[in-house]
């Protein structure tokens, strides 16, 4: 990719400086910053309304920045280049609606993408794309339609075909909170392995015990302002902000 | 009611060579109004206030004239300064006006498709163009077959107004043997068994596009 911005060993993986983006006067987001170190993983909690989706939507540009820098990779993000397709290749997304693709089958949800961005040959993505069913637990379902799935599936399908990007990064917007309770830890399993593994994601969540179990680092947001950040035995056992504290008395 | 028999027989043998200019004319102005009405379909989405309104002025004007009008406006109007034969003449009319219908329901088809599978799509890398071709057109194509199907039908029908600039198809064909023969009402009602006989074979055709597409693990779309 471009050779003029490259990540330093010691930069982290996801960077964000004064992140600012206004809906209407009663809502926007204000001078968000934090990093993400690479190979760890990061869980945004906050109440409902408080600007998670919209963070997490600023890093791969799907919703547009007023002001403010987002660095992926040491690459920034700029809705002005071209680099906006680029970007999104490296840093996957699991959405809560799972948004599978409707008319394709499993195995072509995932292989799509690699093919026609990566312009990778199918026949060296496929046996890729089956090894990432596998390890979600889905060997044998590569025919299958989305709508032929139940949730908890649907959703294991999503993390196998952003993965089978090979992105940097991975965005997870509360990807259990459209599922029946019992199909709840099935995905958070899978998240978890990823998590073993290394890879770079982050999280929100409102599933509390996992976030304090996965992340390296919790971010609590509330109105739109990044209102404290730190490692989850911290924020959760001793929080300093009277708001987190309010916050997390309601939901433990 | 030999006679009548022998009557309709000879009726069926003076139109039938007129149904093949029928279908002609409709399958030509129906592939033109496809094609354009794709690309107006595609401008009436754009974010770009000048390339949607383009499309919008496109639809307007031509649902807003009557299809009689436009194929005079285009065989004596167009035809005379350009020497267009009386087929291309008719054909271009019809597929222009039918254009804007499909244009819009091409348009209803894209925007019928949820927000997140562009989201999806877009969060993996692909392109707006890669998006719209593997994703968004996949699948609004399913959705729009049912309008497409009537939109076809009604252009068959449509074909028989070409006949007032001399094409020869079956409703002019119809209009030849019952002033030569003096028998309207036998004529019009075989013209219009013909024309039913189409529609019909098409209806059928139609469901079973539909059912063939069907999308496995959904039952209907809505
Ligand atoms: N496209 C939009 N236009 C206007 N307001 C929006 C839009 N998207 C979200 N909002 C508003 O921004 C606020 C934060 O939304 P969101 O980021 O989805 O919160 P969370 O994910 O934390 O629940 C909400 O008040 C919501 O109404
Ligand atoms: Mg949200």
């Amino acid at each position: 990719m471009s050779g003029t911005f490259h990540r330093r060993d010691d930069d982290p993986m996801v960077r964000v400086e004064a992140l600012c983006k206004r809906y209407s006067p009663q809502f926007s987001v204000q001078d968000v910053a934090f990093e993400v170190p690479d190979g760890t993983v990061t869980a945004l909690i906050g109440p409902s309304g408080s600007g998670k989706s919209t963070i997490l939507r600023m890093l791969n540009g799907l919703e547009r920045m007023d002001s403010g820098r987002i660095l992926l990779d040491g690459i920034p993000l700029d809705h002005a280049a071209r680099n906006l397709d680029q970007v999104r290749a490296e840093c996957g997304m699991v959405f809560q609606q799972f948004n599978l693709f409707a008319h394709l089958t499993v195995i072509d949800n995932l292989c799509l993408a690699p093919t026609i961005v990566r312009r990778r040959p199918r026949a060296e993505v496929e046996p890729e794309a089956r090894e990432l069913l596998r390890k979600v637990g889905l060997a044998g379902k590569e025919f299958r339609f989305p709508a032929q799935l139940s949730g908890g599936e649907q959703q294991r399908v999503a993390i196998a075909r952003a993965l089978c990007m090979r992105p940097k990064v991975l965005l997870f917007d509360e990807p259990t909170s459209a599922l029946d309770p019992e199909k709840i830890s099935e995905v958070l399993d899978v998240i978890r392995a990823l998590a073993r593994e290394g890879m770079t994601m982050l999280i929100v969540t409102h599933e509390m015990g996992f976030a304090r179990e996965v992340a390296h680092q919790v971010c609590f947001l509330d109105q739109g302002k990044l209102v404290e950040v730190g490692a989850p035995e911290q924020l959760f056992g001793a929080p300093r902000e009277e708001r987190t504290r309010v916050f997390l008395a309601r939901v433990l | 009611m030999t006679e009548q028999l022998a009557q309709f027989a000879e009726i069926l043998r003076f139109l039938l060579p007129a149904v093949p200019a029928t279908i002609q004319i409709t399958l030509a102005s129906f592939l033109l109004a496809l094609f354009l009405g794709i690309g107006v379909g595609l401008l009436r989405i754009q974010k770009q206030p000048l390339l949607r309104g383009a499309g919008r002025l496109w639809v307007d004007c031509l649902r807003g004239v009557p299809l009689l009008v436009i194929i005079f406006f285009v065989y004596f109007g167009l035809g005379k300064v350009l020497h267009l034969p009386q087929f291309v003449a008719g054909v271009l009319a019809i597929g222009l006006c039918y254009s804007a219908y499909i244009g819009e329901s091409v348009r209803a088809g894209i925007e019928a498709i949820p927000q997140g599978q562009w989201e999806a799509a877009r969060s993996l890398g692909m392109s707006w163009p890669q998006t719209m071709r593997h994703v968004v057109l996949p699948q609004a194509f399913r959705i729009v077959i049912p309008p497409l199907m009537n939109e076809f039908i009604s252009c068959l029908k449509d074909s028989s107004l070409v006949s007032v600039v001399g094409l020869r198809e079956l409703t002019r064909a119809g209009r030849d043997y019952a002033s030569a023969k003096f028998v309207d009402f036998q004529t019009w009602f075989v013209v219009g068994l013909l024309y039913l006989a189409m529609t019909l074979a098409l209806t059928r055709l139609s469901s079973l596009l539909e059912r063939r597409l069907r999308i496995p693990g959904r039952e209907t779309h809505s």
